[in-house]
């Protein structure tokens, strides 16, 4: 029995060499695979292994090295399982990047308990709250999606342009919610706009009509709800049109979906809103790659395909797939100068950069890494017109 | 006095027709809890998720008949659909009887140990709702949406303010009088009714004088069944089902009971308006009703809003805190709890 164990044992390590050799990277992929966006992260994760599979076969990673994805589950909102997720992916799996995690909360704790200790280069596609962007990250923290610092911005910009210099605000009530409402209040009343009323609303309840009073008492040309679609957001506007305290609203990117279409119909004309988006021809390039192998407009599998890229294309130009030689390079593969590379490109650009030469990753979401290693953000101004979503422009 | 004509319009939209609806939904599920704890003697913690199984079912049901093409002209289909969720949710109760607190009735256990096997019974059943129908949000409501919406409110007044009184609403307070009027009817005039009321009062007594126990106690159980089907349906309906609010609807229900003081029906409705009342108007912002009604020199900067509206469920508490401090059998004298 005992030679028997020793014999596994032995086995077990030489297995374990044997993977751990030349020509195999292993990228950790961290998403909350359990939770309450359990609905996109399929989509995510399928982006991110696309690019990895898309390196892998085009052999020119570090002379033909391979790139092995190792899921996780960050549960989204549990940071206690998500650092030790992270954790496993580190020292026993041994990955040398991570694609993640999705959302704010526990990025922020993977980052300084796991990450940064380990130092360890992550790439979140989705983690937008602006708090990351001042994150103590050793230079190992980047993402493809903007901060919502950026989309406070743009959304006060878009309502100041159409003339509402008076406005009441709901949000929901957490790290998403309350960062994007401060940023956006901030914004505002900088550019000289007036917010009535400032008021959490609590996810999952049945009624929000005490909630809707305060916020009406506030007034204002319309109600800015800072929420999920899927979740109060929906609950807000619904009690707001049938009292009548609201019949226009400004909805940022948590509340946009088809899910309000199917909800309000004609009954939010008028009504406008901005989420992540570009018009650029990577879009394109991408949804054609992904053909119907997962869903490609779901949100945030372009970022998750941008991230995961931007990492071997890192390695490629360090020549190295440590991360503590690499991170200093992922700025300089996502920005110009150099050549553009769209998606399906990853061969190419691992070419170039083999020979010396320089690229401006631009990948699925128009990716430019601005500050902190943040993506600039490409917003699309949409408005409801006949109960449909409409693109006003992108900027 | 246009101005003060808005001013009433707006209170009424934001304040005195949610509260009233509120207000009826909880006096019925308090109605339930106050019938148990005067005549089974415990507090019940499962009609919370008493409430969501007879929803549960009535949802089903609905569903069934929409499938059908079953409709209800203007109503919603869910009232074709609650005889069907009362009759269902009668089982459970008489089911749960049967298995569980018969045995600890027989055995004169303490009625603390009944709430702690409540409380069993409450986790059960909260599991059985969500492993048939799910935790999600479900929507059942159909038919016309509005007895009449803000919009045509203002068109046919000419007010600035609009008074928008949705059809659940309605039906809310019309079946809320019914079911109520004809419980006390029940009570007071019926031979069982009044047998119920002696057993409440006095059981040795009762039994003494040849009342069937057995049959006080199921009586108890179909009517509690009832109403609280009645109660979580007409909830539903107005607002949203999900097991989970309606696991949380059980601290008001049970605040409303205590203050109108347990064991009395009467109190449970009078609980069921004071509870609802007070968290909509201490969270309610008065800005807009007093800039109507005082002089422009006088109007109001701030929300006035005493409490955020975050701390709804808090009202509850406090209000229980004070009436057992103060009043610990409620306001109409129930038993001390």
């Amino acid at each position: 029995m005992k030679k028997l164990l020793t014999a596994t044992a032995a086995a077990a390590l030489l297995a374990g060499t044997a993977q751990a050799d030349d020509h195999e990277v292993k990228l950790g992929i961290i998403l909350g695979f359990t939770g309450p966006i359990e609905s996109l992260t399929p989509h995510m994760a399928a982006g991110a292994e696309m690019a990895m599979s898309e390196v892998t076969e085009s052999g020119k990673l570090l002379d033909g090295m391979s790139v092995m994805p190792v899921r996780a589950d960050s549960t989204c909102i549990d940071a206690g399982a998500a650092s030790a997720a992270a954790e496993r992916l580190i020292t026993s799996e041994g990955v040398k990047g991570i694609m993640g995690a999705d959302c704010s909360g526990v990025t922020g704790a993977i980052l300084s308990n796991v990450a940064v200790p380990n130092g360890v280069v992550m790439v979140s596609p989705s983690a937008t709250s602006p708090a990351l962007s001042t994150a103590e990250d050793n230079g190992l923290f980047f993402r493809t999606a903007p901060s919502d610092a950026r989309q406070g911005e743009v959304m006060a910009t878009i309502l100041m342009e159409r003339g509402m210099e008076e406005v009441a605000l709901t949000y929901t009530n957490n790290d998403y919610g309350k960062g994007l409402a401060d940023s956006f209040a901030k914004a505002y009343e900088d550019k000289g706009g007036t917010i009535t009323i400032n008021a959490a609303h609590e996810d999952g309840k049945a009624d929000y009509s005490a909630e809707v009073g305060a916020l009406a008492s506030g007034g204002g040309d319309l109600l800015v709800v800072a929420g999920y679609v899927d979740q109060g957001g929906s609950g807000i506007v619904r009690s707001a049109l049938d009292s009548g305290a609201f019949d226009t609203f400004h909805f940022p990117d948590g509340m946009i979906g088809t899910a309000l279409e199917e909800n309000f119909g004609d009954e939010i004309d008028g009504s406008t809103g901005q989420h992540p988006g570009t018009d650029s021809p990577g879009v394109a390039k991408f949804q054609e790659m992904v053909g119907d192998s997962f869903e490609a407009t779901s949100p945030f599998a372009p970022e998750s395909y941008d991230a995961a890229a931007l990492i071997m294309m890192a390695m490629q130009a360090a020549g190295s797939v440590e991360p503590g030689d690499y991170k200093d390079h992922v700025m300089d593969v996502a920005n110009a100068p150099g050549e553009k590379i769209y998606p399906g490109e990853l061969g190419k650009a691992l070419e170039i950069i083999a020979a010396g030469g320089d690229v401006d990753y631009v990948g699925a979401t128009a990716v430019e890494l601005i500050g902190p290693g943040e993506s600039a953000g490409n917003y699309r101004e949409i408005i409801f017109e006949d109960g449909k979503i409409e693109t006003v422009k992108y900027r | 006095m246009i101005d003060f004509l808005n001013a009433i319009v707006a209170l009424s939209n934001f304040v005195l027709v949610p509260a009233v609806t509120y207000g009826s939904q909880l006096a019925l599920g308090a109605l339930g809890v106050t019938l148990i704890y005067g005549i089974l003697r415990f507090s019940n913690f499962a009609h919370g998720d008493t409430m969501a199984f007879g929803t549960m079912v009535t949802i089903l049901v609905t569903w069934g008949l929409q499938a059908g093409g079953v409709s209800f002209g203007p109503l919603p289909t869910a009232l074709l659909a609650l005889p069907f969720g009362i009759m269902a949710c009668m089982a459970l109760v008489l089911v749960t009887d049967r298995l569980v607190y018969r045995f600890y009735r027989d055995q004169k256990a303490k009625p603390v140990i009944f709430v702690i096997v409540s409380i069993g019974v409450m986790f059960i059943m909260n599991g059985l709702v969500r492993f048939i129908i799910g935790p999600g949000d479900q929507r059942f409501a159909d038919g016309e949406r509005f007895i009449i919406s803000a919009r045509d409110f203002k068109e046919m007044t000419g007010l600035r303010e609009g008074l928008a009184l949705k059809t659940t609403q309605g039906i809310t307070v019309v079946t809320a009088v019914i079911v109520v009027a004809l419980l006390f009817w029940f009570l007071n005039r019926t031979r069982t009714g009044k047998s119920m009321r002696a057993y409440s009062d006095n059981e040795d007594l009762a039994l003494l004088s040849g009342i069937n126990p057995d049959r006080v106690v199921m009586v108890t159980w179909l009517i509690v069944a009832a109403l609280a089907t009645v109660a979580g349906a007409l909830y539903g309906l107005d607002k949203s089902f999900k097991p989970f609010t309606y696991f949380q609807l059980l601290l008001p229900v049970f605040a409303a009971a205590i203050v109108g003081g347990l064991g009395s029906p009467l109190g449970a409705i009078a609980g069921g308006y004071v509870i609802a009342f007070s968290e909509v108007m201490i969270t309610y912002a008065w800005k807009k009703v007093l800039t109507y009604l005082t002089p422009e020199a006088l109007e109001p900067d701030g929300l006035v809003q005493l409490l955020s509206t975050n701390y709804k469920f808090a009202v509850s508490f406090v209000i229980l805190l004070i009436v057992l401090l103060f009043r610990p059998t409620g306001l109409f004298r129930g038993k001390a709890v």
